[in-house]
């Protein structure tokens, strides 16, 4: 029933190379942010965040080992805010598409 | 009428509340409290992110403007620093595990530094933005803006409220961290953790990696947004 | 029948003395009374505010009150009754006291959070209760912008900190619940032998970890505007006051499921036990408190028909709301099929449990012809909505309370209620509840505005009928409070299990000792089986 990393315990050797790999994405997404890549830049700098936050939550958070209900309680969470983001979006996004008679 | 196990006297790191029945079942309990501790920070930095994506697609011209005010550099090397305490905290969290009592202070300690390195370096930022009036309120003016009026003014204030509100939850959040890793310091100097005990460790841990994911997102979008204008 | 007399016997109540021993205890049952003691203060601080309100509407025209003192009025009364109140609750007093017991765990996952818990509703309270006194709030309890962040001269900080805080509280009850239900509970205690109480408190646990975060950051911004004018939602930079509505509802509309889940457990125990018959469908309704829960929060925008929002996000929201609508029905169907063929005694938590299902039913389905676009249009912010919600609330909610009160009073506090006045009091209540709220439908429909105080003549016999009502439903909730101070001393001692009810809890004496079972329980039944309790001493008026 225990949760975990007492049973694996990672190298330190992982964890520097998952801390370099954090310090290239940080540079990438400097680096590609100078580029222009219209609409997409968005798409790539949040790509590129979502990489480092997989990195440092399995990695360094240890979700990589941990059970599955600690999993169901992360994507929940991140289930949850894009509830609120993209239902508030539905009404932000679509105002004006349909014209309210008489204006 | 008591706990149905027994608690040896000379195990008192072991620390066993007597709501539970065994050590495992009190780290496994505290484990997953703080995972659902962490996700209501996520709604809760969520209704900024909302905010921000909100106005973000309303302004997105003066976003960019705004955006180009910080220093990227600043910026990314701040990130830079929060990652390394990343990973002196997780170092910290698996000497914690192997019983290294000296390496567990080294590294919270190292953690701590780190974390007042990004504290410290936020402040001077806040201060540029004093200096340069762009704190949303009487004086703020935002250079760059075409057109420049009252309306885009009034957007670009929006940009700075969010900038504010935003680092300023996420600094909040690591003075408590600090606070916390004090904390820890204090404990482990005594020699409290050891690979039988180190719940707190770990758990002040993913709380750490928490508030340096949520930077992970701020720093792309507050300092990232379309940089190859050249403003 | 085990009757043991209470002051031989130590239990939770008795171990320890002095105010220390209350205000610094890790025992969830002491806390559960602590919460007890507060919330009821607030209902009755609500209480008088709705009584001023009453009154105020006897008359067309505002002369008792002015203007500003009537927009206080039903601002307090709202905030005090859904945040200091209704939200806690049940689970708070209630789960608190029996979530522990009826899973077979001697405390919860995290007592001292638990007691954190209280002192942050009592620090809100605080901080809410300084605003009223200090000339109120006068925002409306949604604190729509922005008149909250920019024109209102009243005490909105303080009230908004109050909320703040008391919101703390709620996510550490709920934080404390889940991992309690998932951690502690005894041996052959699985999933499906969880009392539907737990299921309830589970899935409320659930809303409150999820929705009030939301609320807490939408408070700081309100704050941050208002004390420092860093505007996001000021027109004149650009910011949108709808955007402040997304935020608040997002959390608000899944709170008023935080207030109807736990409810909604309750009578799911008192159908079971005064029916004498296992929950018809156990599972389907276990799993309905989980839909709600999740459905719940897809449907917020039904607070924004005529507020702007776009036309398609109205769509989006109208659907998802009749779909909520499902799984509330389905329990509504399931505790109907439990009576069927059972065996009926209508003690007072049954009486209670009767006034509910069928009041509930009726505010459950005036929501379903409000999440109809076009006949909300026409009776949003009138009477329709206010009768609609205080239904469930007061209809629900309360009467939900008002029957897990009576029926785990002698558990908590080894007395029997007195069973005459109880049963009067519940006819007064379901009468003057009644008697106050549907002449408000009538007056929405026809076109009554909520939140004025002054209105046209030809409201004003139905303004009356609904303060008598008032009167009567005040009436209604003084007599238990009176009855059940005065049973603690002269109620007839309760045996373990008064109701001949299955559940852990019923297996310990009442009052429980402090540690709830001298040993683990080990559960080998599946819930709700009533051969494990055949010849038990009922005490059922």
């Amino acid at each position: 029933m225990s949760n975990d990393t007492h049973q694996h315990i990672d190298s330190v050797g992982t964890y520097v190379l998952v801390f370099l790999g954090l310090i290239c994405l940080t540079v990438a997404t400097t680096a590609v942010a100078f580029v222009d890549l219209g609409d997409y830049s968005v798409v790539a700098a949040l790509g590129i965040a979502c990489c480092k936050m997989l990195l440092v939550a399995l990695f360094f958070m240890h979700v990589r080992h941990s059970t599955r209900l600690t999993r169901l309680v992360v994507l929940g969470g991140l289930l949850w805010f894009a509830i609120l983001l993209l239902l508030t979006l539905g009404d932000v996004l679509t105002r004006g598409w349909v014209g309210v008679p008489g204006r | 009428m008591a706990s149905d196990t027994h608690v040896p006297a000379h195990q008192e790191t072991l620390a066993l509340r007597e709501q539970f029945d065994t050590a495992a079942q009190q780290k496994d309990a505290s484990t997953f409290g703080m995972w659902i501790f962490l996700i209501t920070e996520v709604m809760f930095f969520g209704g900024l992110f909302l905010a921000y994506t909100v106005y973000r697609h309303l302004y997105p011209d003066v976003f960019d403007v705004a955006s180009s005010s910080l220093n990227v550099y600043i910026g990314a090397a701040n990130t830079v620093v929060l990652l390394c305490s990343s990973l002196t905290m997780v170092l910290a969290v698996r000497a914690s595990q192997l019983g290294q009592k000296q390496m567990i202070v080294l590294f919270l300690v190292l953690t701590l530094m780190l974390g007042f390195v990004f504290l410290g370096v936020k402040g001077y930022e806040w201060t540029v933005k004093f200096q340069e009036h762009h704190v949303p309120g009487m004086g703020f003016h935002l250079e760059g803006l075409t057109p420049d009026n009252a309306v885009t003014q009034g957007h670009a204030q929006l940009f700075f409220s969010l900038y504010f509100a935003m680092t300023g939850l996420h600094a909040f959040h690591m003075v408590i961290g600090a606070g916390l890793l004090m904390y820890l310091i204090f404990e482990a100097r005594k020699g409290r953790y050891s690979a039988e005990y180190n719940t707190p460790v770990d758990l002040i841990g993913l709380y750490w990696h928490f508030v340096d994911i949520i930077w992970i997102f701020l720093f792309p979008l507050l300092y990232l947004i379309d940089r190859h204008l050249g403003r | 029948m085990i009757t043991t007399a209470v002051h031989e016997r130590e239990h939770y109540l008795n171990e320890s003395y002095g105010i220390k021993s209350w205000l610094l205890t890790k025992d969830h049952k002491r806390i559960a009374l602590l919460y007890l003691f507060t919330i009821t203060f607030f209902f009755f601080l609500g209480g008088a505010f709705a009584t001023m309100i009453r009154i105020e509407l006897l008359t067309p025209t505002g002369n008792f009150v002015s203007n500003d003192t009537y927009n206080k009025l039903f601002t307090m009364h709202g905030v005090a009754m859904i945040f200091f109140f209704l939200i806690p609750s049940i689970p708070a007093t209630l789960g608190n006291f029996f979530l522990p017991m009826m899973i077979g765990a001697r405390d919860l996952a995290f007592p001292r959070i638990n007691l954190l818990s209280w002192y942050l509703l009592v620090i809100g309270g605080l901080f809410a209760l300084f605003a009223m006194l200090a000339g109120g709030v006068d925002t409306g309890w949604t604190f729509y912008t922005p008149y909250s962040t920019t024109y209102s001269n009243s005490w909105v900080i303080a009230t908004a900190i109050g909320i703040f805080v008391a919101g703390f509280s709620s996510i550490l009850t709920g934080l404390n619940f889940i991992v309690t239900v998932h951690r502690m509970r005894a041996p052959g205690m699985t999933w499906s032998r969880l009392p539907l109480f737990v299921w309830s408190n589970y899935a409320t646990a659930l809303i409150q970890v999820l929705g009030t975060p939301v609320l807490a950051v939408t408070i700081i911004l309100l704050f941050c505007e208002r004390v420092f004018h860093i505007g996001i939602f000021d027109p004149a930079l650009g910011g949108d006051p709808v955007l402040f509505q997304h935020l608040f509802w997002f959390y608000s509309h899944p709170a008023v499921y935080i207030m109807v889940l736990p409810a909604m457990g309750v009578i799911s125990e008192l159908v079971s036990v005064f029916s004498r018959k296992p929950v018809f469908g156990y599972h389907v309704v276990a799993y309905a408190s989980i839909a709600i829960a999740v459905l719940g929060f897809l449907v917020w925008g039904h607070h924004l028909f005529v507020a702007t929002q776009s036309v398609y996000a109205g769509l989006v929201f109208s659907f998802l709301s009749y779909f909520v609508a499902v799984p509330s029905a389905v329990k509504v169907f399931n505790w109907t099929a439990t009576l069927y063929k059972g065996s009926i005694s209508f003690a007072t938590p049954m009486l209670y449990a009767f006034g509910f299902i069928g009041l509930f039913t009726i505010g459950g389905l005036t929501g379903l012809f409000l999440a109809a676009l076009g006949f909300d249009v026409h009776v949003t912010d009138t009477y329709f909505v206010v009768a609609h919600f205080h239904y469930i609330m007061v209809g629900g909610t309360i009467m939900a309370y008002m029957g897990g009160l009576h029926y785990w009073w002698p558990k908590m506090t080894g007395r029997m209620y007195p069973e005459g006045w109880a049963k009067l009091s519940a006819l007064i209540v379901f009468l003057g509840f009644n008697l106050t709220f549907f002449p408000q439908f009538i007056l929405g429909y026809m076109g009554m505005p909520r939140r004025y105080h002054v209105y046209p003549d030809e409201f004003r016999v139905l303004h009356v009928l609904s303060t008598a009502g008032a009167s009567v439903l005040a009436v209604g909730y003084l007599l238990p409070m009176i009855y059940f101070i005065w049973s603690l001393k002269y109620g007839a001692l309760a045996p373990a299990n008064p109701w001949g009810a299955t559940g852990l809890e019923w297996k310990t004496p009442s009052p429980p000792p402090l540690h709830n079972f001298d040993e683990t329980p080990i559960v080998t039944h599946e819930v709700y089986d009533y051969s494990t309790v055949i010849g038990e001493e009922i005490q059922v008026g």
